[in-house]
């Protein structure tokens, strides 16, 4: 069996965020492979180690330097990797042609991809890519076991969690608690440099953008930073809920 | 015409549907149908049609439990018979988790949890939040059919009409379903929604024990109705279940009052509240990365600290 991982390279969370030209700005930023990718490599990589055979392709589509997660993926024990290159920032209805083609030529049977990633906040090309391939998705994972071709895990619902079942072909998108992705060994990381990236070209993929951007803000609301000293905490708490009550007016 | 997909839980309409009549009458774009799914929903199909021109009305047991391949399905025929220009769906876990494969299926393109919609000559404009909704991104989209997620809040809830929209049952051809769902665990507080409070009272680290936050943040909740959030921290501890977790792989809100407590404020966390109208902090430590987006707050102790206030709240 043939599972893909997709990857995202985005700004590390600890990173402040910059806007420049009217975008963000990302050069000389730490970036990384989001933490939702991640979890979708580690399980990939924990299937396998609990007795499925499998080859594990990471995919990303993205600009050059994209690699260095794909390369972080393999420093994990990913196979290999396959890199469409690309500066064009595909929404994910557009992005998940490309990873509905790859799937296909590549006889995948399983794919995971992160459940909200970290740069665009969407949580969309999981099931977008299933829906393209005709195969359902578990999404918001965080339990899951193979037991033949029968995925069994659990999965975040609207209010609580659901056990399920679904059988391959399948999408499952990651969340946290799935697992503890592990840290790539030194061997690993220099034997992930011999490891194969075929690079590709988004113009065979024949997908553009759906939807257009015209721009991003750093919306800081203002705060009152009305901050009280709680030493005398009868007197603090009953001047909060003064203010809250009057000044405020959220409370009745 | 505009579609939205009216959610319901419990016989009656969820907050999320009188907010996306709202964003629907905004749009201007021609009549506005309603959606409704379910097993046994005459009720909330009748709520529905105080706040549309139209109710189309899907009511058998195959509807009777969520399914993303069902509702994908579903919502897709239903667009596409009805020649919808815009389809509006919650941005609520299951919305934002069936509405890509309804934008696959009518070949459209997908705004994700807009907290604005505006329509200029045919274009469809809007506003969302990226990296960890620290930054907001404007986007455009033009075709036939769009679709989008609406995030809870972000529109004032249209009030009912006094004038029933006529219903129309509607045939529907859905897919078996293959996630099966063999248990769920759905927690039952008697407290209200976190994604549908005016007050959310949430607590981490800082009140020290499963027991104190019990004491501490259940304890201010319930004397000010609000509901209950937790940081990550606490529920990976086991404290609390998931569905109370605030933050990027948690729920997000946008109260009108958040009143953090004992939490530092980890980006993680930030980034599923820092929209809220009014933050209310109260932590110890007078440097935590909470007190830069706090409104209000307290430095102290919050074994101290909150009882004081639900005192003083019971005056």
């Amino acid at each position: 069996m043939r599972i893909l991982t997709l990857i995202r390279q985005v700004l590390d969370a600890e990173e402040s965020v910059r806007v420049r030209n009217g975008a963000v700005e990302l050069e000389g930023s730490k970036l990384v492979m989001d933490t939702m990718d991640e979890y979708g490599v580690e399980e990939a990589l924990r299937l396998r180690e609990a007795g499925a055979e499998a080859e594990i392709v990471a995919v990303a589509v993205g600009p050059v330097r994209a690699e260095e997660a794909l390369r972080t993926a393999l420093a994990m024990g990913a196979d290999r990797g396959i890199h469409v290159v690309t500066d064009v920032a595909l929404d994910a209805i557009a992005l998940s042609s490309v990873m509905a083609q790859i799937a296909k030529a590549e006889e995948a049977e399983l794919i995971f991809c992160g459940g909200q990633e970290a740069d665009w906040d969407s949580q969309a090309l999981g099931a977008a890519t299933a829906e393209r391939l005709g195969w359902p998705q578990a999404t918001w994972t965080s339990a899951l076991e193979l037991k033949g071709r029968l995925l069994v895990g659990r999965h975040e619902a609207d209010e609580g969690s659901e056990s399920f079942e679904v059988a391959l072909p399948a999408v499952v998108t990651t969340q946290q608690g799935l697992n503890e992705p592990r840290y790539p060994t030194l061997p690993n990381i220099m034997k992930s440099k011999k490891k194969e990236i075929r690079k590709e070209t988004l113009e065979a993929y024949g997908v553009a953008p759906k939807v257009k951007v015209n721009g991003v803000e750093i919306q800081v609301k203002e705060r009152l930073k009305k901050i009280l000293d709680g030493k005398d905490a009868a007197g603090a708490a009953a001047q909060l809920v003064k203010m809250l009550r009057e000044e405020a007016g959220v409370i009745a | 015409m505009i579609l939205f997909v009216a959610e319901h839980a419990n016989g009656k309409l969820s907050k999320s549907a009188y907010e996306l009549a709202a964003a629907a009458r905004e749009l201007k774009r021609g009549d506005v149908a309603v959606l409704v799914l379910g097993s046994g929903v005459a009720a909330v199909a009748a709520s529905a049609a105080l706040i549309a021109d139209q109710v189309l009305v899907g009511d058998s047991a195959e509807l009777a439990t969520y399914d993303a391949e069902v509702w994908s399905a579903a919502v897709a025929q239903i667009a596409a018979e009805g020649e919808a220009e815009i389809v509006l769906i919650a941005g609520s876990r299951s919305g934002r988790e069936y509405s890509p494969r309804v934008a696959v299926k009518l070949d459209a393109p997908l705004l994700e949890d807009v907290t604005s919609l505006k329509d200029e000559g045919g274009m469809l404009h809007a506003e969302h939040y990226t990296f960890l909704t620290r930054v907001t991104e404007r986007v455009e989209a033009k075709a036939a059919v769009v679709v989008v997620t609406v995030k809870a809040g972000a529109f004032a809830p249209a009030g009912p009409g006094s004038a029933a929209a006529e219903q129309f049952d509607v045939d529907l051809e859905l897919p078996k379903r293959r996630l099966i769902v063999t248990a769920s665990t759905k927690e039952k507080t008697g407290r209200i929604a976190l994604t549908e409070a005016d007050i959310v009272v949430s607590g981490g680290r800082g009140v020290g024990t499963p027991e104190g936050f019990v004491q501490l943040v259940e304890g201010l909740a319930d004397q000010l109705g609000a509901a209950v959030g937790a940081t990550r921290a606490v529920v990976d501890a086991g404290w609390r279940p998931y569905s109370e977790q605030v933050g990027q792989t948690g729920k997000t809100v946008q109260p009108k009052a958040y009143i953090a407590v004992g939490i530092s404020g980890a980006v993680q966390h930030l980034s599923g509240m820092n929209k809220s109208k009014v933050i209310v902090a109260i932590n110890k430590d007078g440097d935590a990365p909470i007190f830069k987006i706090a409104d209000y707050g307290i430095v102290g102790d919050v074994k101290e600290i909150v009882p004081a206030m639900i005192q003083e709240l019971r005056k």
